[in-house]
């Protein structure tokens, strides 16, 4: 038996190697941005699934505002066969929880067998939206997976934890998120990109769905981490040693 | 998706007048339910971090103990200072940890406690369940918190630890995990009530098989005072022996950067990053690592950093206290032989 539909949820974050400033108490936003790594990972394995025919069919989805296209644009360049965009204004929040109610509701539409999402978006580093979904859903949760293996109406899930590995087993449908151990996501080629101008992208907004995203947590202020002091370069290992102990007095 | 809106619209005075009314208020009338990280009848050191945060917030503390066999963990949690109360819930559907089945706990807990705030360790164990509980309880949840401005107020690092983020949750149960190291251990010393926990739906769509777990005599990554971490530069897995040689020496935990984890020198539990362990020890050496922005992440906060690498230009220098521009492969094994003499 193979998985009718995979639904993939994507993020447009700002770039993994962009070095981001605080300024005015907020983030510089106004920078490069890309999908977020692991939702990369997610849309590879969903690809994947589909070449070893394991998934007939995989829905890319977006939260965020028109921007998100973009990042829409590249999932469905990697292999989705369409996309679902529920688009917010430019600059306005939408929380973890409410990321998981507006999914839920596509996922209500849709039903897809298997919710495919990132670990953690690298921006707000909350790892909260997979396991929030399942929770919503009621349905089975592998986060942090490195290996996923689809037999029948069970997935067998390796996960990293603390120490090393597990492994699960999940009832499908199922909901799983993405270690950065699970593959390594493919570049868009030319042509893809060329055909993935084509494909269809469903819009929405939150309205549509009947999700309310007024913000629950509100950011009071940003600011820079604290700076370390400058530390100075050794001439030899001896200097080094003779700091840590006298100086540092780690050793 | 965090705002930066919200800042703009607000003047710099109310919100440090807003920051001041709040400081370091701490609630009489919070309760706090802590949950309980525990492994092969031990208390992982992750909740004692977590204790220590749940005392912040003020109020009382109750931790809850979940497992087949959970009396020997919650007597050691029992005698830890801070803790007031101590749930016990024991099933075999509690065994592995599964969210499916601790999830509903949370909720059966935190509704029949009143409780108005959830704490879990920001490791991968609380990661799993608590937005799941999170989510049943219809709250969102704050993450990877370092600091407690007040019961309300939460501090914690955005952008890879970039920026510092410091915000006020509206929610009717404040649900947070914290970042262990920004958090002293709970000590031993108290005395807590025992009481079982409310009973809740064990049914779950998962099922548990196997782990392998990396066995090490070496202490644990996460609570080790010296953590020597290897890059790229150390070449291939078998180099990694300079590394033990030199933490055996110094009792030393080894990690390493993402470059050497995905090049399979080593396992991918070794990893410090912003995706993978946050380290604060002591005393953390790099070898071989230049210092990408996601290691940074996982080991700025260690209270002395040395870097070593013979590229005098790598980024790692410009957070190292100490930085030594030189082959690691005859760095090491130098330190290694002298390190006992000094």
């Amino acid at each position: 038996m193979s998985l009718n539909r995979v639904l993939v949820p994507v993020k447009r974050v700002v770039d993994y190697a962009v070095k981001i400033r605080v300024a005015g108490g907020k983030v510089d936003t106004n920078v490069k941005h890309s999908m977020n790594p692991f939702d990369e990972i997610a849309m590879e394995e969903a690809v994947r699934l589909k070449e070893k025919k394991l998934a007939k069919e995989v829905i890319a989805l977006t939260v965020g505002p028109s921007k998100s296209n973009e990042t829409l644009r590249t999932a469905l360049a990697m292999g989705a066969d369409r996309g679902v965009h529920i688009e917010v204004p430019e600059g306005s929040e939408v929380l973890p929880l409410q990321v998981a109610k507006l999914i839920k509701a596509v996922a209500e539409k849709e039903k897809p067998e298997l919710l495919l999402l990132g670990k953690q978006a690298i921006d707000d580093d909350s790892s909260q939206t997979g396991q929030m979904l399942a929770g919503l859903l009621g349905w089975s949760q592998a986060t942090f997976a490195s290996k996923i293996e689809v037999a029948g109406d069970k997935l067998t899930v390796t996960r990293e934890v603390d120490g090393g590995l597990e492994t699960i087993a999940s009832k499908l449908p199922a909901v799983v998120t993405t270690d950065l151990r699970l593959n390594e996501p493919r570049y868009a080629t030319l042509p893809n990109i060329m055909k993935a101008k084509k494909k269809k992208v469903e819009k929405l907004t939150p309205k549509d769905l009947g999700v309310d995203v007024t913000p629950t947590i509100e950011t009071v202020k940003v600011i820079e981490p604290p700076k370390r002091a400058g530390g100075i370069k050794v001439e030899s290992v001896d200097e080094l040693l003779s700091k840590l102990k006298n100086e540092a007095r780690v050793l | 998706m965090f705002s930066r809106s919200l800042l703009s619209v607000r003047s710099r005075a109310a919100v440090a007048n807003q920051l001041g009314l709040r400081s370091f208020t701490a609630s009489r009338n919070a309760s706090t339910l802590v949950l309980v990280e525990h492994k092969n009848d031990a208390v992982a050191s992750s909740t004692l971090n977590a204790i220590t945060a749940a005392t912040k917030i003020g109020g009382s503390v109750t931790a809850l103990v979940a497992g087949s066999a959970p009396d020997a963990v919650a007597k050691s949690v029992a005698s830890l200072q801070g803790v007031n109360k101590v749930l016990v819930a024991k099933h075999d559907a509690y065994a592995h940890a599964l969210p499916e089945t601790l999830a509903p706990l949370i909720v059966a807990a935190t509704k029949a406690g009143s409780f108005t705030h959830v704490v879990a360790p920001h490791s991968p164990f609380g990661k799993n369940v608590l937005p799941r509980a999170a989510a049943l309880l219809d709250v969102n949840q704050v993450s990877d918190v370092i600091g407690v401005e007040g019961e309300d107020t939460f501090v914690r690092p955005i952008y890879a630890g970039n920026a510092v983020a410091t915000v006020k949750s509206k929610e009717p149960i404040k649900v947070i995990t914290v970042r262990t190291t920004a958090f002293p251990a709970a000590t031993s010393g108290g005395s807590a009530s025992t009481e079982s926990a409310p009973s809740a739906d064990t049914a779950s769509p998962t099922e548990w098989i196997k782990e392998e777990i990396a066995k090490s005599d070496r202490p644990e990554l996460g609570g080790a005072k010296i953590v020597i971490g290897g890059g790229r530069g150390m070449k291939n897995g078998e180099n990694f022996k300079l590394l033990y040689d030199l933490a055996d020496k110094l009792g030393a935990a080894v990690g390493a950067s993402r470059a050497a984890v995905d090049a399979g020198f080593v396992s991918n539990d070794l990893q410090i990053g912003q995706t993978g362990k946050i380290i604060a020890p002591e005393l953390y050496i790099a070898v071989g690592i230049s210092g990408a922005i996601q290691h940074l992440a996982g080991m700025k906060d260690s209270k002395c950093i040395v870097a070593i690498n013979k590229d005098g230009d790598a980024p790692i220098f410009q957070v190292a206290d100490y930085g030594l521009v030189d082959d690691l492969f005859k760095a090491i094994p130098d330190i290694t032989s002298k390190v006992d003499k000094i």
